[in-house]
């Protein structure tokens, strides 16, 4: 064992014996959160309580969340602008995979707008149907199918910063009547968080695909015999 | 089921594991993928379907994607990418 990893060691041991302690010492005084959650629910404006402490009572937190995944993106697209080699259309020579894309599309854009729509009253929300979005967004680009729409940067930076502008814009509205910032005045919350959430799953599906889109594009050689598995020297 | 959670909880720590000691790349975003399914199995087991949906959907599958992603770019072709010296095979 060298003394580098008999230091990570030690130190590691430290952390978990720390990280311990911390969970068994806990001096915060015992809050029933679920049950404070459960009295608020009635003017949160949404029927599933997760929902209402991402989009309601915790916005704050979301909206940094965004902020943080907006700012990530921004990083790489700088990051993909130093590359040399710019973007080509890539797809995978697989006419089954474009047939069945005409089949899948429409399923997964239902499936991301009742998970949507559904993050009111059951599990669900924006960033899953977010998430969902952008995997309809990578099959069509391992597809091959042309998205010029994606490749518009104006309208594709603007996608992006939609979810964090609307959710400001609606953030600082609703202030007019002089309540705190993200304060929902209760019988319009449920439609702002309709609103803010709509937005959001467009942004974060774009954000998710346009991470994967930023890979550089690489053309298949068809001399590399190696099989995706097999070990590299 | 505590036999089902202890099995579960087991193999997270090995496919884990596997993840992080595997030697080629391949095998090692294929156990993270694994990982993230069983994880997102584990938030179901722990009542938590909100966390379960996200982590299937963005833990495994979107960062799966994106890890195989970028070791096909690590294998390309040799001469290609003399701009990246430092990713040599």
């Amino acid at each position: 064992m060298t003394p580098r990893t008999a230091a990570a060691g030690v130190l590691s041991l430290g952390v978990t014996a720390a990280l311990g302690w911390a969970v068994l010492a806990r001096t915060l005084p015992p809050e029933n959160l679920p049950e404070r959650v459960a009295a608020a629910m009635p003017d949160s404006g949404v029927t599933h309580p997760i929902t209402a402490v991402l989009l309601n009572f915790r916005s704050y937190d979301t909206l940094l969340e965004i902020a943080v995944l907006l700012l990530a993106v921004v990083v790489a697209l700088a990051l993909r602008e130093a590359q040399p080699d710019q973007p080509e259309a890539m797809g995978l020579d697989n006419p089954l995979l474009r047939a069945v894309m005409a089949w899948l599309l429409p399923l997964i854009l239902i499936v991301a707008g009742f998970l949507l729509w559904a993050g009111s009253y059951q599990p669900g929300g924006a960033f899953q149907a977010g998430a969902v979005l952008a995997a309809a967004g990578v099959l069509l680009r391992l597809a091959g199918v042309r998205t010029a729409w994606l490749d518009n940067p104006i309208l594709m930076r603007a996608g992006l910063a939609l979810g964090l502008l609307t959710f400001l814009a609606i953030g600082l509205l609703v202030m007019i009547p002089g309540v705190p910032f993200l304060t929902y005045p209760v019988e319009y919350a449920g439609t702002l968080i309709l609103a803010i959430e709509f937005t959001l799953t467009l942004s974060i599906g774009l954000t998710l695909i346009s991470l994967f889109r930023l890979t550089p594009p690489y053309a298949d050689d068809p001399d590399d015999t190696r099989s995706p598995g097999a070990p590299r020297e | 089921m505590p036999w089902l959670d202890l099995l579960l909880g087991l193999t997270l720590v090995v496919t884990g594991g596997l993840a992080l000691g595997a030697q080629d790349l391949f095998r090692a975003v294929i156990m993270f993928i694994v990982f993230g399914l069983l994880m997102a199995l584990a938030w179901v087991r722990l009542q938590a379907p909100d966390i379960a949906l996200a982590e299937a959907a963005i833990g495994a599958g979107l960062t799966g994607v994106l890890l195989l992603d970028t070791l096909g770019y690590l294998r390309r072709p040799f001469g290609s990418r003399t701009d990246h010296p430092g990713t040599e095979e």
